[in-house]
């Protein structure tokens, strides 16, 4: 059994203009101990697939389907029964780590909250717990950091510190939306190498946020790209990176600015804007953009897997 | 000389903060900028990278005399900007204009696109005529790529990516010579950026503008400059020919900051054990002795605690801040 297995998630929101469709028909499942990416341009339903499955919509939000966290239907729950395995079993790491902690507390106060309520540790175990924790994540002088407030620290120091919190409950399944976005580059390969070294060391499944297939390609085994709530492609990093079949993939990847290769030809942008979600045009929503559109594209594509696990949702893939 | 707009030499701005209390108060002094020099040609691309807190943006303002340096000076055509009355410094900012980081806070949401984009030319034009006006919004539209039939909406109508072109348009419509880009992509979607870098290029091209594009990472900056210049709290650690920095950089903090950008290949990106930098950068307020990065950098020696590294010149015309910038060989791509 999967440990998460989502299916045919629905999220809107109602909106003085209409309705708008954040996320459509979404599938996909996540084994225990797999790190598997959700990447798409920013409103491609990427958080608030997450936010639905935590409860954590906003008021407006309203979500339909099924997030089964090992058998249990998460979106059946009440809140008090969601905050048995929020905190608990699943954690989340915030994007921005200047507004996701409290200002006025310190950190040892904030930190320590959730596994003394879950697991109920006595207060000076479970900040040795975290200094534990802060020191492993190479944290210079844990003990003393953690009696600051967040002011008192850089925003990388910040978002480790929500990476540690992220930890302490030793989650089965910890989600991270964009933890590097707000980051340095040199920062964010700190950040980046302290996941994966979490992942060696524990067994929790990862479920990383990011707009950038490049943080992506060193973590995570699976890969599901987003393009206005849908999935459009779905496979191990191998299959996404060295043969996307997807056009919007493909697109992503030529996008990224490397060093490692030559730029005679300049960038390559996919053209236009991510569509407006108030109104998503039939068929493929990805027609508009596509360099490779032709006529079938007014239908909407099945998502079609081939034999070992390749997911994905254009006519140009299927075999004639 | 022939055709340089821009030479700013040993620019420095310090911040005086104080602290604590009337009695026992404190003033520190932050130097965002210490030093900085750097010469800029017509049509020329200058390419600013350094992590937050470096000073670019502090730079980026005393180049348009926004703030005023305590040393140094600006010299534009030839002309020191802080030494020019108020009359006469408004009307050289024609030529120099700003593009922000942030899009939609750039823009005013209660003025529609038409009203945005020909702000500066009723400030600078008052008495202009309407037609004109249109005329010229409309011109600039199409050259950014906005569709001329927009005039009338607000910027909430638009995507981030319309917005920044929206800001590249408002920068163009007085055909300035220089545009400063201070993070002008930082904030968008990777497939998004590729579009606006590709739109100041080719936007250069034609109406050889230079441009100062101002990022914190290295990748985005190789597609557009011709000169990058790596900056590290206020001072400049490496000013170099594009083809050079990238191949063989001369300054550890520049490798790092090239060994920083995450490969999209994930065979590579397992294999790269490097961890690069640790730590954050110091705090401008305690910045350290010597040599700033020496606490960063894998390759300290004892003179870099003592010693401040002077930008010098190296036989291959780059320049570089490092005592051990001659014995040290930083190739890409190389292993160890």
């Amino acid at each position: 059994m999967a440990l998460l297995e989502v299916k045919n998630l629905d999220v809107g929101f109602d909106t003085p203009e209409g309705e708008v469709h954040a996320v459509n028909h979404l599938d996909f499942s996540l084994e225990a101990g797999e790190a598997l990416a959700l990447v798409g341009e920013s409103g491609s339903g990427k958080t608030q697939t997450v936010m639905a499955i935590l409860g954590l919509l906003a008021e407006n939000g309203h979500v339909s389907g099924q997030a089964l966290f090992k058998g249990k239907d998460l979106l059946q729950l009440n809140t008090s029964e969601l905050n048995q395995h929020r905190g608990n079993e699943i954690e989340m790491i915030f994007q921005d780590p200047m507004t996701s902690l409290n200002p006025y507390l310190r950190l040892d106060k904030q930190m320590i909250e959730v596994v003394r309520h879950h697991r109920g540790l006595k207060k000076a175990e479970a900040i040795a717990k975290a200094v534990e924790i802060l020191r492993a994540l190479h944290i210079p002088d844990p003990s003393r950091i953690i009696r600051q407030f967040p002011h008192e620290l850089s925003g990388g120091m910040r978002q480790k510190v929500m990476v540690a919190m992220g930890l302490l409950s030793e989650p089965e399944l910890l989600i991270a939306d964009e933890p590097t976005a707000a980051l340095d580059v040199t920062v964010q390969v700190q950040v980046t190498h302290l996941m994966g070294a979490l992942r060696e060391n524990s067994n929790a499944a990862i479920m990383l946020i990011s707009h950038d297939l490049g943080i992506v390609a060193g973590l995570c085994e699976r890969v599901l790209v987003m393009y206005a709530g849908e999935a459009v492609e779905c496979g191990s990093v191998e299959q996404i990176y060295y043969d996307p079949k997807h056009p919007y993939t493909q697109g992503l990847l030529n996008s990224i600015p490397r060093l490692d290769q030559p730029d005679e030809k300049g960038l390559k942008a996919i053209p236009g804007n991510p569509p407006n979600l108030l109104n998503l045009p039939g068929g493929c929503k990805f027609r508009d953009r596509c360099p490779k559109a032709f006529d079938a594209c007014s239908e909407k594509p099945p998502m079609q897997a081939d034999e070992d696990g390749h997911a994905y949702r254009c006519f140009l893939g299927i075999p004639a | 000389m022939t055709d340089r707009i821009m030479r700013v030499q040993d620019l420095s701005v310090h911040f005086k903060l104080r602290e604590g209390g009337l009695l026992r108060s404190k003033t520190h002094t932050i130097k965002a900028v210490d030093g900085v020099s750097f010469d800029l040609d017509a049509g020329e691309t200058l390419g600013i990278v350094g992590e937050s807190g470096c000073g670019k943006s502090t730079l980026a303002r005393a180049l348009l005399a926004l703030i005023k340096p305590n040393r140094g000076r600006v010299l534009w055509l030839g002309e020191d900007l802080n030494k020019l009355d108020e009359e006469a410094l408004r009307k050289k900012r024609q030529d120099m204009q700003i593009v922000f980081q942030d899009p939609l806070a750039a823009l005013n949401p209660r003025l529609t696109v038409r009203a945005i984009i020909a702000e500066p030319l009723w400030t600078f034009f008052p008495k202009i005529a309407r037609v004109q006006v249109d005329e010229r919004v409309r011109g600039v539209m199409k050259m950014v790529g906005l569709l001329p039939n927009q005039v009338n909406r607000y910027p909430h109508e638009f995507s981030a990516g319309q917005c920044q072109r929206i800001g590249i348009a408002r920068a163009l419509i007085l055909n300035p010579k220089l545009i400063i880009c201070d993070e002008p992509v930082s904030a968008l979607d990777v497939s998004i950026q590729a579009q606006i870098v590709n739109l100041l290029k080719d936007l250069q091209k034609k109406l050889n503008l230079s441009l100062v594009f101002i990022a914190h990472d290295l990748s985005v900056v190789k597609h557009i400059s011709d000169r990058v210049m790596v900056m590290y709290l206020g001072r400049a650690m490496e000013l170099s020919r594009r083809d050079h920095l990238y191949k063989k950089p001369l300054h550890p903090y520049t490798n790092a900051l090239i060994k920083a950008v995450p490969v999209p290949d994930p065979k590579l990106a397992r294999a790269a054990i490097d961890r690069g930098l640790t730590g954050d950068m110091p705090s401008p307020l305690d910045s350290p002795s010597g040599c700033v990065f020496h606490s960063r950098c894998p390759f300290l020696i004892k003179r870099c605690q003592l010693e401040v590294p002077a930008l010098r010149r190296m036989e291959s015309g780059d320049w570089v801040a490092c005592h051990r910038a001659e014995e040290l060989d930083l190739t890409i791509g190389k292993s160890g």
